[in-house]
């Protein structure tokens, strides 16, 4: 079968939302538009029952409680309301002076993980941002020494967004119970498509989002554990007293229920939909790297997320092959394309050197990926990556021998 | 990034892709000029060759191979169609405005024309230092 053009493969960054999940919204325009929060009339209890019922949908894939389900606008809002929530709430010292306490996360969170932290230190918190290995693994060794007695907070993603490598979210969990600190973990890539059971993990705050499992956008959730510990937190947002105060706002009654129903279906074929995604990438991967030499795969070799995977192809640029390939959609290893030519800080915290980050391609895939899409990104990814070489004076320097580390490039 | 179509020509049918002969051989030879600017941390590196007709001092030809993002790929092959039939000293006066305007870049691909720039008076700086000519490239600015 012909594949359609252009080809989806950038699922890290949004997904196409499941028809299933627009069909159950749908009502929720001209139908159930009732205010959940109006206790008084049937449109409000419409409201209100479709919300409780996203609720249990979304605690489901969590292993949790409905009651510790907070809807909120996305992972970003999770992850700000969880992260400064528990600054302010278990803060050792009051605002305006230092020493407030110790938080731990990682060089390579997300941006709406680390813009928080960096704000919180200015705040007169103290961060320790762990640097991962090779493989981009964080481990609870790494964790446990970092912890000290004033740490309040560890927050760790459960699986990376530009490599896929997940992290020891358990371990970390249960090294934090026994120490008794809280774990908040970004687990945008990983809720919904991979197991969670947040006794099991011992998890006391997660983020997760809709738009990166097949539901809409502009809606998420932030998991609140409600015993041991009860996790207490200092809303950013103050009104009307929604979402157990954690949240005001009148909820988003389509994007949640949207988010409800993605969930629902996430777990009803999650355990079929992992192995079909992991063969697939194993084929991208292995199609590519049989066809191409001087190309790395980056990230952990196995503990790795079945639908991302960042290649770096030595001596051709990322833009130019984004060029090559357009009818492709995917991301790249350098943000040249949103005009600050940084390669990208995920890629440089695992020792992938500033000109192999600029050379990297991030494949995610999702739902509807099929075999002939995969064997058809592998080829016009080969050609354009060998149309790029020979076009590079530095394959050719690799290919005379030279070492391109050793010239002295003038910097610009 | 939206590309102009010029670009897009220049990057998809690249001009006088290529060398005149290995690093070495053409270190060796007098009558070829060899410019390599850029950094591959930044992104983009150009090589840009001139072969020069010594009785006449103009560019017979010129080649260029480049790493770099679609609009350092349209400004190096640009420079070579230019070079071709220029004396060196005419080489010299390529300003990187002329290929902004040439090629429509957007603002954020500048960098790609003053890098081409910048090839094209490398290898013109090399040419004159292999023949002697270098004092006359210092009068020259």
């Amino acid at each position: 079968m012909p594949v359609k053009l252009p080809l989806y493969f950038d699922n890290a960054a949004t997904t196409r939302t499941d028809p299933r999940v627009v069909e159950a919204m749908l009502p929720c325009f001209t139908e159930v538009y009732g205010n959940p929060g109006s206790r008084n009339h049937s449109f409000g209890w419409a409201s209100e029952a479709a919300v409780d019922k996203a609720r249990g949908q979304v605690a489901g894939v969590l292993g949790a409680d409905p009651k510790e389900v907070v809807f909120t606008s996305g992972a970003t809002e999770s992850n700000n309301i969880a992260i400064r929530g528990v600054a302010n709430m278990y803060a050792k010292a009051p605002a305006g002076s230092a020493g407030r306490g110790h938080i731990i996360t990682a060089v390579h969170e997300h941006k709406a993980v680390l813009d928080p932290c960096k704000r919180l230190q200015k705040e007169g918190f103290e961060v320790t941002y762990l640097e991962p290995g090779r493989d981009g693994l964080i481990t609870a060794d790494m964790v446990k020494g970092a912890l000290r007695d004033d740490t309040i907070l560890v927050t760790i993603m459960w699986a990376n967004n530009e490599i896929g490598t997940i992290n020891e979210i358990p371990e970390i969990g249960r090294l934090c119970h026994e120490k008794g600190v809280l774990l908040h973990t970004d687990a945008t890539q990983w809720a919904g498509k991979m197991p969670v059971d947040v006794e099991r993990d011992a998890v006391d705050l997660l983020s997760m989002s809709g738009h990166k499992i097949f539901g809409p956008k502009g809606v998420g959730a932030l998991y609140v554990r409600r015993r041991k510990p009860r996790v207490r937190l200092t809303p950013l947002v103050d009104g009307g007293g929604q979402e157990r105060g954690f949240r005001s706002g009148t909820l988003n009654v389509p994007g949640i229920v949207g988010l409800g129903a993605a969930c629902e279906i996430a777990a009803a074929e999650r355990d079929a939909e992992g192995p079909r995604l992991l063969a697939l990438r194993t084929r991208l991967e292995q199609g590519i790297t049989k066809a191409l030499d001087t190309t790395q795969i980056n990230g952990h070799a196995e503990k790795r997320l079945p639908n991302i995977t960042n290649i770096s192809f030595g001596f051709v640029e990322g833009e130019s092959l984004m060029m090559a390939t357009k009818e492709i959609a995917v991301s790249s290893g350098s943000a040249c394309t949103s005009a600050s030519l940084e390669p990208s800080y995920v890629l440089k915290s695992l020792g992938v050197g500033d000109d192999l980050a600029h050379s990297s391609l991030r494949f995610s895939l999702g739902r509807w990926t099929t075999g002939e899409e995969v064997d058809y990104v592998v080829d016009k990814v080969v050609a354009a990556v060998n149309k790029l070489r020979l076009l590079s004076p530095l394959y050719d320097m690799h290919k005379e021998g030279i070492d391109i580390t050793k010239i002295e490039w003038a910097k610009h | 990034m939206a590309y102009g179509p010029k670009i897009i020509d220049h990057y998809e049918n690249p001009r006088n892709v290529g060398n005149f002969g290995s690093s070495s051989d053409v270190k060796a030879r007098k009558d070829i000029g060899v410019g390599l600017v850029g950094a591959p941390e930044c992104g983009d590196v150009m090589q840009l060759q001139i072969k020069v007709d010594q009785s006449t001092g103009k560019i017979q030809d010129a080649k260029f191979k480049c790493f770099g993002c679609g609009s350092a790929i349209a400004s190096s092959s640009l420079a070579t169609e230019w070079l071709k039939g220029k004396s060196i000293d005419e080489g010299l006066s390529i300003k990187n405005t002329e290929i902004v305007e040439e090629l429509n870049l957007p603002p954020v691909k500048i960098h790609c024309s003053v890098l081409a720039e910048d090839a094209i008076r490398a290898a013109i700086g090399d040419y004159k230092a292999k023949n002697g000519l270098v004092e006359a490239a210092a009068k020259s600015h």
